[in-house]
């Protein structure tokens, strides 16, 4: 077990970290603001990875250079998924808005299921190849090439820009400001002129518009996709959010990266074998002994 | 300037507001003063649109409003600060006044304002960058009536502004009421503590069970039998 065995587990646990933050971002935000844990937002980021091949594969055919095809199809992708995002809050949340807490959720379920059989019939129950868009940087290759694969930087860099400026956003904006406070207490945020609608829909979008990003890359990054694939994704995602912290944005960075980290070092020093039951595994022991999440807040009962 | 024409509100099947009707004037100061569970809070919620009336009307300067969102409610210049303060506790001291602020566009009567806010009260200039969450619950409430008034209303709505602080803490925010009324604010006060609130208020109105029962001006509410049995504790 050498040095550099370990520094290529590392940067690979870090690419796969990286995008499960992207994901995990979605479903803390969404929480955070409506207290939902929306199961349908795995196939959000399984419909982004769908717009942007067909985008990618149109662009393609008519010879679009290919330099511009990934930035074009990845902005599709954002902004049809986006708009997917939007939708499903207006048609299956927002008429329970109100509603016992299990309504929601399993009205989320639903529209998992829906979006999946959706995508199976109106596309293919098969894999289908996913085009290489990412570019390989020579330069990076010859730097890092022993220990960093050839898209592994470029995943790297993206989506801790984006996370950076989602941060920034949040913490500086108006709009973030707004967000902030509805998460905090809708009611006041009401009282004080904050259309919370508004910041719900901004919030799915931004979310949407998150895990469509990391659907363009992980499917580039791994040269397949099938209607199936957010289900997983999905479900590792919610596992990071849990694990950093339901509800907090750093957390979903860190709980991110974390269980990035550490499927890749099971793969790398035990077996691949094991990748999936470490994660659940991982579920289930922080929901035992520390619900909260590593940056979450100890749940206070308010007097 | 606002007024409630037999306001109904209900909480699912149970009734909250019953054929409410009252006024307040342009410069008043009026306070509504009852028991807990009484149908104060409702009332105010009501006004803001966060609950709407099942039946009755809600003018404000004579425009019907109960059909408004919150939102609108607020650019019309009604502000409420609610009961519990509801500080938003991860946000900072400046973050939470720059909220009340979160409808206006206009930078420089922000920043005349956010001086208005720290010449009533002091102490929030010092707290600033500190979380609203790490305040005492005095220097909250501070911050939820600084923050209200950030608004610039033409209307304030207050809930309980003196439930659980020291009374010498209460005595100032009463004083920073009456001033705030002085300066052109017009004033709603739902109290339990109906002494003080009778003190400084021009007329006030007495709710039991979701109903008006009494409305008369200050000074004879103070001498009323009724009240300083009921209220008063005489």
């Amino acid at each position: 077990m050498d040095f550099q065995y370990f520094i290529e587990l590392f940067f690979g646990g870090l690419t796969r970290g990286s995008i499960y933050a992207l994901i995990a971002l979605g479903y803390t935000l969404v929480y955070g603001i409506i207290g939902l844990i929306n199961f349908a937002h795995g196939e959000i980021y399984m419909v982004g990875a769908f717009t942007a091949l067909l985008v990618a594969g149109l662009l393609g055919y008519i010879g679009f250079p290919e330099g511009g095809i990934l930035i074009v199809a990845a902005l599709a992708a954002i902004v049809w998924t986006s708009a997917y995002g939007y939708t499903m809050e207006k048609i299956a949340y927002k008429p329970l808005r109100n509603a016992p807490r299990l309504s929601p959720l399993i009205s989320a379920i639903g529209m998992s299921t829906f979006l999946q059989n959706y995508v199976l019939l109106a596309q293919t129950p098969d894999f289908v190849p996913f085009p290489m868009l990412l570019p390989e940087i020579d330069g990076i290759l010859a730097l890092f090439g022993d220990v960093l694969g050839p898209s592994d930087f470029f995943i790297l860099v993206v989506s801790f820009t984006t996370m950076v400026v989602l941060m920034l956003w949040i913490r500086y904006t108006r709009m973030g400001k707004a967000m902030r406070a509805t998460a905090q207490n809708r009611t006041m945020a009401m009282l004080l002129g904050i259309d919370a609608n508004h910041i719900i829909s901004v919030t799915f979008i931004v979310g949407s518009a998150l895990a469509a990003l990391g659907g363009v890359l992980i499917a580039s990054h791994m040269g397949q996709i099938n209607f199936g694939i957010g289900f997983l994704a999905g479900m590792k995602a919610f596992t990071a959010a849990v694990l950093g912290g339901i509800g907090s944005v750093p957390g979903a960075v860190v709980g991110g990266l974390v269980l990035g980290l550490a499927e890749s070092f099971t793969t790398g020093y035990v077996s691949g074998n094991y990748e999936d039951v470490l994660s659940f595994c991982l579920l289930i022991l922080i929901l035992i002994f520390r619900p909260d999440g590593i940056l979450g807040k100890r749940q206070v009962q308010k007097v | 300037m606002l007024e409630l024409k037999s306001i109904n509100t209900y909480y699912g099947v149970i009734q909250a507001l019953r054929d409410v009707s009252l006024h307040v004037d342009e410069g008043e100061i009026v306070t509504l003063i009852g028991a807990n569970g009484a149908g104060k809070s409702t009332t105010l919620m009501t006004i803001c649109g966060i609950q709407h009336p099942a039946s009755g009307e809600i003018l404000l300067n004579g425009k019907p409003i109960h059909n408004l969102q919150p939102n609108e409610i607020v650019r019309l210049g009604i502000s409420q600060v609610p009961e519990g303060r509801l500080i938003f506790p991860e946000l900072t001291v400046a973050e939470n006044l720059d909220l009340g602020a979160f409808l206006r566009r206009d930078k420089d009567g922000i920043a005349r304002d956010m001086e208005y806010v720290f010449e009533l009260f002091p102490i929030l200039k010092q707290r600033m960058g500190q979380a609203g969450g790490t305040l005492s619950g005095g220097e909250q409430q501070m911050l939820a009536v600084g923050r209200a008034i950030m608004a610039r209303p033409r209307l304030l709505l207050l809930d309980e502004p003196s439930l659980g602080l020291a009374p010498i803490i209460i005595q100032q925010i009463f004083r920073i009421i009456q001033k705030v009324n002085s300066d052109g604010t017009t004033v709603f006060l739902v109290e339990q503590n109906a002494n003080q609130a009778l003190h400084i208020a021009h007329r006030g109105y007495v709710m039991e069970n979701g109903r008006i029962t009494m409305e008369d001006s200050a000074a004879n509410l103070l001498a009323s039998e009724q009240v300083r049995t009921a209220y008063l504790g005489m």
